[in-house]
């Protein structure tokens, strides 16, 4: 077998996940140390990613049905080191909830295996796996605070939707492998013959399957009520990773088959980046409770990288992939602030809970203002910069429109993100919360609010990283 | 004279802001944080007149230019100065120390948090005025929004809330069709560098969209009607020192950017959106004066009466003639001293009464006559009296627009009359009259640091008032070239 290497971050990840799960049988209170390597485990597949992977020539390994190359390298990257500080800052939260046990850190590796196996996957039965995989896992997340009634009835409402548009996904692959003889991308894209309608179906499918898994409009419905009744730190994962390796899934389908068939595609992303960005925005200036709001808030935002593959340019591409990178950062820093707002024991997580803020916690406010402003957009900001990138590559498209939407409704965005501002600073203040937190809580807050605010003086260093991604 | 100059201006209040920023604020602090602040703020407005003193008055041509890669083939860092931008530089740089000292009364709470903001807002409004490249130009034009929001936020009145979303969305909206022109003229030229964009000139078939895509961000924060109504609210409700800001240098923005950028870079469509520009500066001019005149609020009277000011400044713009831009440009800076001068005004008699409303006052000449003066120079500054900096540049724009269009000459003319009288009505109800309330007895008189904002602001307002020679000698260059180059691109593209 020729660059079994290739793989390594993948059958590393596997073995660690099965010698955690028999640890975790054969000694007691093992929680601890089951966390604590699972967090090594992450760390080491990330830098064997980065050695072996991250800058060879596209391979592609088991009959084409598996693609290393540098996208595929960046986002597991990525995918591993924004679940290093999801599992890093968790802690705290689930040992307040007695949730601290074994399965936690384990059922995470498996997600983020399955994942892996997304972002590589060059063949849909592939693709398929591992999305089920990452999914199964998810499933048992949402649950994982299982004594509380909100938790559950989030897993059971993610699994039928999510099971659903399984199915939906499933469909359409079986479609396009009856009217192309083949699932690998590589062989599609020789195959298929652009007047059968069917395979636009069979695109569409999937396209719906994706949409769910990245939760776009009109296929959002599940977001609010799983990211609020999911545990905070879950939420947190939830809000970024899957939707790394499910954009770049999008990515890989789209561009690598599909770009004959732009024309019968563009439109419908174009309708999911515009519906997402308008509907996410206006929903949240209702929320009141805030995973509520971070969810409309990730469906806008979701809308934006969107944006960015509607292009169907390199540049749109990476502008998608820096739009990803930026929204991760901003998004810990937030739940970071999260997890910070618990008082006696108990998480606050209403708005109103942020009342007055600035006077008790200057630091933790000056922090989420910076925060809010990024995520709103504002320069010079880190989330300006992502937006600017964005609208740089539609507007090279002279896709007018959509920008022109995309910036309006980020006025709208501004008015809610601006609601938590007023009410942390132009309000009364409440009771403190806890001082004594987490080093490593305190750490991912400090160090993403310094890299959202200093952005500005370095940006040409992701964009080098980044614009070595070229798929077309 | 390899000196980044232009860099230590914009980055200097923001160094100040950062060491304010790590000193704990605790209340016996409070002397020392505002002189870090005002130092910071002097030392500013000390090396903005040294970069007066070195300036070249003969040239055109951008000067202290600093040119580095700040985005890979895509934006450069690139600021630069010329006629028309280094009086705003000054400007700013003399109003902020100014407001730093003016907070003394007037805000109680956070002093720490509110001298930061104001050094951060110098930062970005330097910034604003040195950038020679669209994008750092739409940062900073931005970023302006996030310390202002937080002034009128935290530090305003009743209705702080209001105002401060309603100047955050509505500026955010106009400035987001900006952006997309920012990035449509990069696609178009490749470039979004200002000189360069001078040089290359944009298709006259892109022209017009472009520059109402600048326009609805510049007619919002001039304001011109009928985007002007997020200013008296803002204004109302911003504390003194915010409102001063806002009134002298954020207003200002807008008159540069027309300057700048719709005339430097969309000369034709200029020429075709000039009756647009003048139809609602005259409404500006003569509407917002007669909602001046009903007035109740001191504070919003004088908010009305930026509005009308401005609406003098975008009419001289697009006269489009060596006098009319000069004027805009001398009435732009007078603009600043003359409303941040009765900003504060309204802020010392506010301090000691806590009211605005014009009914509550009457008669006060004879109990604070120093107060009387400085507002009496500051009021007919601001109706444009002979030997005030008002009447410079009024009388300038007029004389362009009268050689332009005689019906819009005189439709503002008419705007000059309503002026005088809101203002002298203004005055007359607050310091002549009866002295009805009792309580007024109690007022004290202008104390030193008040004396001394006022007096500074009132020395250049008459200085230049009778001698603008050292404006105008300063802008000449530039603008003539401006001109020129308008006049030729137009005349070529027919």
């Amino acid at each position: 077998m020729n660059n079994i290497e290739l793989i390594f971050p993948e059958i590393f990840i596997s073995l660690s996940i099965m010698f955690l799960l028999i640890l975790g049988v054969f000694k007691k209170d093992s929680s601890k140390i089951i966390h604590n390597i699972s967090l090594l485990v992450l760390l080491i597949t990330a830098v064997i990613t980065f050695n072996e992977t991250l800058s060879i020539n596209p391979t592609t390994l088991f009959n084409e049905s598996i693609i290393i190359d540098y996208l595929s390298s960046f986002m597991k990257i990525i995918t591993l080191l924004a679940t290093f500080v999801v599992l890093l800052i968790s802690s705290n939260y689930l040992r307040t909830f007695k949730i601290f046990k074994i399965e936690y850190p384990i059922l995470i590796l498996s997600s983020v295996l399955g994942m892996m196996i997304m972002i590589s996957s060059n063949d849909l039965i592939v693709f398929y796996m591992g999305l089920e995989l990452q999914s199964l896992a998810l499933y048992v997340l949402a649950t994982f605070n299982r004594d509380q009634l909100k938790s559950s009835e989030a897993g059971l409402k993610y699994f039928v939707l999510s099971a659903l548009s399984s199915g939906l996904l499933l469909y359409g692959c079986s479609l396009i492998y009856g009217f192309t003889g083949s699932t690998n991308f590589n062989v599609i894209s020789t195959q298929f013959n652009t007047n059968e309608y069917a395979i636009t179906f069979g695109i569409v499918f999937i396209l719906v399957g994706l949409a769910f898994k990245i939760s776009a409009v009109p296929f959002h419905m599940w977001a609010p009520d799983v990211y609020e009744g999911s545990p905070t730190s879950v939420t947190l994962f939830f809000t970024m990773v899957p939707k790394i390796s499910a954009l770049t899934v999008f990515i890989r389908f789209l561009y690598v088959p599909f770009l004959n068939l732009i024309d019968q595609w563009q439109m419908i992303l174009v309708f999911l980046s515009i519906a997402s960005m308008l509907f996410g925005a206006i929903a949240a200036i209702g929320q009141k409770n805030l995973k509520r709001l971070i969810a409309y808030s990730s469906i806008s935002h979701i809308g934006y990288a969107l944006a960015g593959l509607a292009t169907g340019s390199n540049e749109g591409i990476q502008s998608s992939v820096i739009y990803m990178t930026i929204y991760i950062v901003m998004n810990l820093g937030f739940f970071s602030c999260l997890l910070m707002m618990k008082r006696n024991n108990i998480y606050y997580e209403q708005i109103d809970d942020l009342s007055g803020l600035s006077k008790n916690h200057p630091l933790l406010s000056i922090s989420l203002l910076i925060i809010l402003f990024s995520l709103a957009g504002i320069p010079p900001l880190a989330g300006f910069f992502a937006k600017f990138y964005i609208f740089k590559s539609v507007i090279e498209q002279s896709m007018y429109f959509l920008a022109i939407v995309g910036l309006l409704s980020t006025v709208v965005a501004a008015f809610y993100y601006l609601r938590i501002i007023k009410i942390m600073y132009f309000d009364e203040e409440k009771d403190s919360y806890d001082k004594d937190h987490n080093l490593w809580l305190k750490l991912s807050l400090t160090v993403s609010t310094i890299l959202i605010l200093m952005y500005f003086i370095f940006p040409s260093e992701l964009i080098d990283v980044v614009l070595k991604i070229n798929i077309i | 004279m390899n000196f980044p100059i232009l860099s230590s201006l914009i980055l200097l209040p923001s160094i100040g802001a950062l060491f304010l920023f790590f000193t704990k604020s605790k209340s016996e602090n409070k002397i020392t944080t505002k002189y870090v602040a005002l130092f910071t703020s002097l030392v500013n407005f000390f090396l903005s007149i040294y970069l007066w003193f070195l300036f070249d008055q003969t040239t055109s041509a951008f000067q202290f230019v600093e040119d580095r890669v700040w985005i890979k083939g895509l934006i450069n860092y690139k600021v630069g100065v010329d006629g028309i931008s280094i009086l705003f530089i000054i400007l700013t740089t003399f109003i902020t120390p100014l407001c730093i000292i003016s907070v003394n009364n007037s805000v109680t709470k956070r002093l720490n948090e509110f001298l930061i903001a104001i050094l951060v807002m110098e930062t970005f409004m330097i910034g604003v005025f040195c950038s020679l490249d669209l994008v750092v130009f739409y940062l900073f034009f931005e970023a302006g929004l996030i310390p202002m929001f937080l002034i009128i936020g935290i530090w305003g009145g009743a209705r702080r809330v209001y105002s401060a979303f309603k100047f955050f969305l509505f500026t955010l909206l106009g400035s987001v069709l900006m952006l997309v022109a920012i990035i449509s003229i990069y696609w178009i030229t490749g470039t979004t560098d200002v000189v360069q964009l001078y040089e290359l000139g944009i298709d006259t078939k892109y022209q017009n969209f472009l520059w109402l895509a600048f326009f609805s961000s510049f007619a919002v924060k001039t304001p011109m009607w009928p985007v002007h109504t997020w200013l008296p609210d803002a204004h109302v409700e911003a504390p003194t020192a915010g409102s001063v800001l806002l009134a002298a240098i954020l207003l200002k923005m807008a008159g540069y950017g027309f300057i700048r950028f719709s005339l430097g870079l969309f000369p034709s469509a200029s020429e075709v959106f000039t009756p647009l520009i003048y139809t609602l500066s005259v409404i500006a001019i003569i509407f917002t004066s007669l909602i001046a005149l009903m007035q109740e609020d001191m504070k919003k009277l004088i908010a009305y009466s930026s509005v009308a000011h401005m609406g003098f400044v975008t009419l001289g713009i697009f006269t489009i003639q060596q006098q009319g831009i000069e004027g805009s440009i001398i009435q732009m800076i007078s603009h600043g001293l003359v409303s941040a001068a009765l900003f504060l005004c309204v802020g010392v008699v506010y301090d000691r009464m806590h009211s605005r409303l014009i009914a509550t006052y009457g008669g006060i000449v004879t109990v604070i006559p120093k107060y009387a003066i400085l507002f009496m120079v500051f009021t007919l500054a601001s109706l444009g009296l002979p030997g005030t900096s008002g009447f410079v540049g009024e009388f300038l724009i007029l004389m362009a627009a009268f050689k332009d269009n005689f019906l819009v000459a005189v439709l503002a003319s008419l705007g000059v009359i309503i002026g005088a009288a809101y203002m002298l009505w203004l005055y007359k109800r607050v310091i002549f009259g009866k002295l009805i309330n009792s309580e007024l007895k109690k007022m004290i008189d202008l104390n030193k640091s008040e004396a001394f904002t006022l007096t500074c602001l009132a020395i250049p307002t008459l200085y230049f008032g009778f001698y603008p020679e050292p404006l105008i000698n300063t802008i000449e260059v530039s603008i003539r070239d401006l001109i020129d180059t308008y006049k030729f691109s137009v005349a070529s593209k027919q």
